[in-house]
């Protein structure tokens, strides 16, 4: 066989190949996405058409009615009419809990951290390697292990107490003054997030280490202290890896399941996830409000999806750096 | 110490300044209160309550130190009952049942996912959508599923029966087959939850080690091809043992995680059917938030630990061994 006639059929298969392949991935593409579109499909449907017509692409009798519902805009005798099952989510407030959760967590947590993570990078005191080692241990311990203890301590602080008052001095009611109560509960359920995680230390540190220690020198020789090196010439040039870190420490905290389930299960504590979770176990047996629950849902991926479109190019970055550890 | 001269000290340990040391701790402090309260002090005192009948709703019982009784009473020491029908051991048989339903299979479709998006397209618009199921909460995820694989009216249900998949399945008689129940059958619900797991992490498994493909030299794969080797040859000789460090990556951490599965579990079936998806997690949440009997769960997280370093370290082990090999 002559090498010209062999290079032909080896570009011939090639191509039908990636036909092949582009088809695959088309379908992956496909397989990914088409599920979101159910549910919103799914949600649109009116509650007494669910049976019906059920591989139809479009909603059924299409309504708004199930995101009314969702969103509190019904009443419930309005609600059951509309074919609910009268069970309620209160989206507006497990919305505002989650931003709360996630935006406390999310604030401290990277500040503290890459605090803690320049310290590690940087700064040298005896025991750092030590203490750095016991810092990313704590990454290989499951988390179901110092979740039990970690209830046990917010309960015997009696923080899960509701009607405790942040500042007993100051009662509820005062114009102007927001009441208090309840907050204990908020502290509980981001005591464990807020001071730091094994993992954002780390992420930072590795950051610190890649820059160039020259200017930091150059800076402590003239007089400069440690915080304002720290402040004014290594986080302006960290901008983006901790805008990263915080984008993805936002987003797992929004995602954040078992330990608020446990904490913060009170009906003004739920985060979204929480209350959806309350949503589908309230739901009659056997005979559950679908197009009330993927209502609920898909409003729930919305402020995933909007972070997401802003951020995204971070996230993809971040999941890089990971690959490379 | 005073009989160390000047220099020798100074080589035996680094001269540290004074202000360093007392800037390092304060840049440390914040940290280390979350540190010292909420991992280490808790992983100490999960083990210590693993030793006791620690129970907070009984609040007249003292707390007792018991010994090994909830490790005995764990692992069935002193009963009849075969280990594979204890808590315990029904736990870890589901759970392994899910990791080996789950990790495999999502490997492979990952490799397959990134090696297509490695050779079509590096556009990040694909990568983007691929991402999206992992940035959504399990809770949506599982939700999501939970409608799609209802038994009676779920999409996947209704394709299933319409196009005759169910009809064919149930006409082969050995397979004995009565249809498919999905998350409400006792044998198909491990499968099942596996499968909503990895739709959520596939893509995310599949962008790490597209981030390894990036990493090897296209030169290498010309060269194979001119030396003529096939496409199967060169993922078999370049690819596979070019992409080791990075599989071995992702093959550890989501092993770790997938013991770990909770939250699917917790939304879609509460443990059941039975106890058919009762994994180790949702274990000891019951122990500990059902029946309050916090030692009892602590003492199964303990083994759970264990049970991770063990499986880690042999994994390790395995991807090493074979790197020698090649």
């Amino acid at each position: 066989m002559s090498g010209a006639i062999e290079s032909k059929s080896v570009t011939r298969k090639f191509s039908l190949g990636r036909a092949f392949m582009w088809l695959i991935l088309a379908f992956v593409i496909f397989a990914t996405i088409f599920p979101f579109w159910w549910v919103v499909r799914t949600g649109l449907t009116s509650p007494n058409s669910v049976f019906q017509d059920t591989t139809n692409l479009l909603p059924v009798d299409p309504t708004t009615q199930n995101y009314e519902r969702t969103l509190g805009m019904l009443d419930t005798q309005d609600a059951v009419a509309a074919g609910g099952s009268g069970q309620s989510i209160d989206f507006i407030g497990s919305l505002k809990n989650s931003i709360i959760f996630s935006t406390l967590i999310t604030i401290f947590q990277v500040a503290f951290s890459t605090m803690a993570a320049y310290a590690f990078a940087r700064l040298r005191f005896p025991g750092r390697n030590f203490l750095f080692g016991l810092y990313i241990s704590a990454l290989m311990v499951p988390a179901i292990v110092t979740l039990i203890p970690n209830v046990i301590l917010v309960r015997n602080l009696n923080w899960l107490d509701p009607s405790r008052q942040l500042l007993p001095f100051i009662p509820c009611g005062i114009p102007y003054i927001p009441c208090t109560k309840g907050w204990y509960v908020y502290m509980a359920m981001v005591a464990p997030y807020f001071f730091m995680t094994p993992f954002a230390v780390f992420f930072l540190r590795q950051f610190f280490l890649g820059i160039n220690p020259d200017i930091e020198h150059a800076a402590r020789i003239d007089g400069a202290g440690y915080w304002s090196v720290f402040s004014k010439i290594v986080l302006p040039v960290s901008r983006a890896p901790i805008a990263t870190l915080a984008i993805i420490t936002f987003i797992a905290s929004w995602n954040e399941y078992l330990w608020p389930s446990i904490v913060g299960r009170g009906v003004d504590h739920r985060v979204l996830t929480v209350a959806l979770a309350f949503f589908r176990s309230s739901q009659p047996y056997g005979r559950p409000d679908w197009p009330g629950m993927m209502a609920a849902t898909s409003l729930a991926i919305v402020p995933v999806l909007i972070l997401y479109m802003i951020f995204g190019r971070r996230v993809l970055d971040s999941i890089q750096f990971t690959g490379f550890k | 110490m005073a009989a160390l001269s000047p220099k020798r000290r100074q080589r035996v340990r680094p001269k540290y300044s004074r202000n360093e040391i007392i800037a390092a701790w304060l840049f440390l402090l914040p940290s280390l209160i979350g540190f010292i309260a909420f991992y280490a002090v808790p992983a100490v005192r999960g083990l210590m309550i693993s030793f006791t009948d620690l129970n907070p709703i009984a609040l007249n019982q003292e707390t007792n130190f018991i010994g090994l009784a909830n490790y005995e009473k764990l692992l069935g020491v002193g009963t009849e009952i075969p280990f594979w029908k204890t808590d315990f051991g029904n736990a870890l048989k589901v759970t392994v049942q899910y990791v080996l339903w789950n990790i495999p299979l999502q490997t492979i479709l990952a490799i397959l996912i990134a090696v297509l998006m490695d050779r079509l397209t590096k556009s990040t618009l694909v990568r983007g959508i691929i991402l999206i199921p992992w940035l959504m909460p399990n809770v949506v995820v599982a939700l999501l599923w939970l409608w799609l694989l209802d038994p009676g009216l779920g999409l996947i249900a209704v394709i299933l029966e319409n196009t005759g998949i169910e009809g064919f399945l149930q006409g082969i008689e050995w397979l004995n087959f009565k249809g498919f129940g999905f998350l409400g059958n006792i044998n198909q619900a491990i499968p099942a939850i596996a499968g909503i797991n990895i739709w959520r992490h596939v893509g995310y498994t599949a962008l790490l080690i597209f981030a390894g493909l990036q990493t090897i030299p296209k030169s290498l794969y010309e060269a194979a091809s001119i030396d003529g080797a096939g496409e199967a040859s060169a993922f078999r000789h370049i690819t596979i043992p070019l992409l080791r460090p990075v599989l071995a990556f992702v093959l550890v951490t989501s092993v770790i995680g997938s013991f770990q599965i909770f939250d699917t579990v917790a939304v879609t079936t509460q443990g059941g059917p039975i106890a058919a998806t009762k994994v180790i997690n949702y274990l000891i949440f019951e122990y500990a938030f059902e029946r309050n009997d916090m030692g009892l769960a602590t003492a199964v997280s303990v083994l759970l630990f264990l049970i991770l370093i063990v499986v880690s370290l042999i994994q390790l082990r395995l991807l090493r061994a074979d790197e020698a090999d090649v």
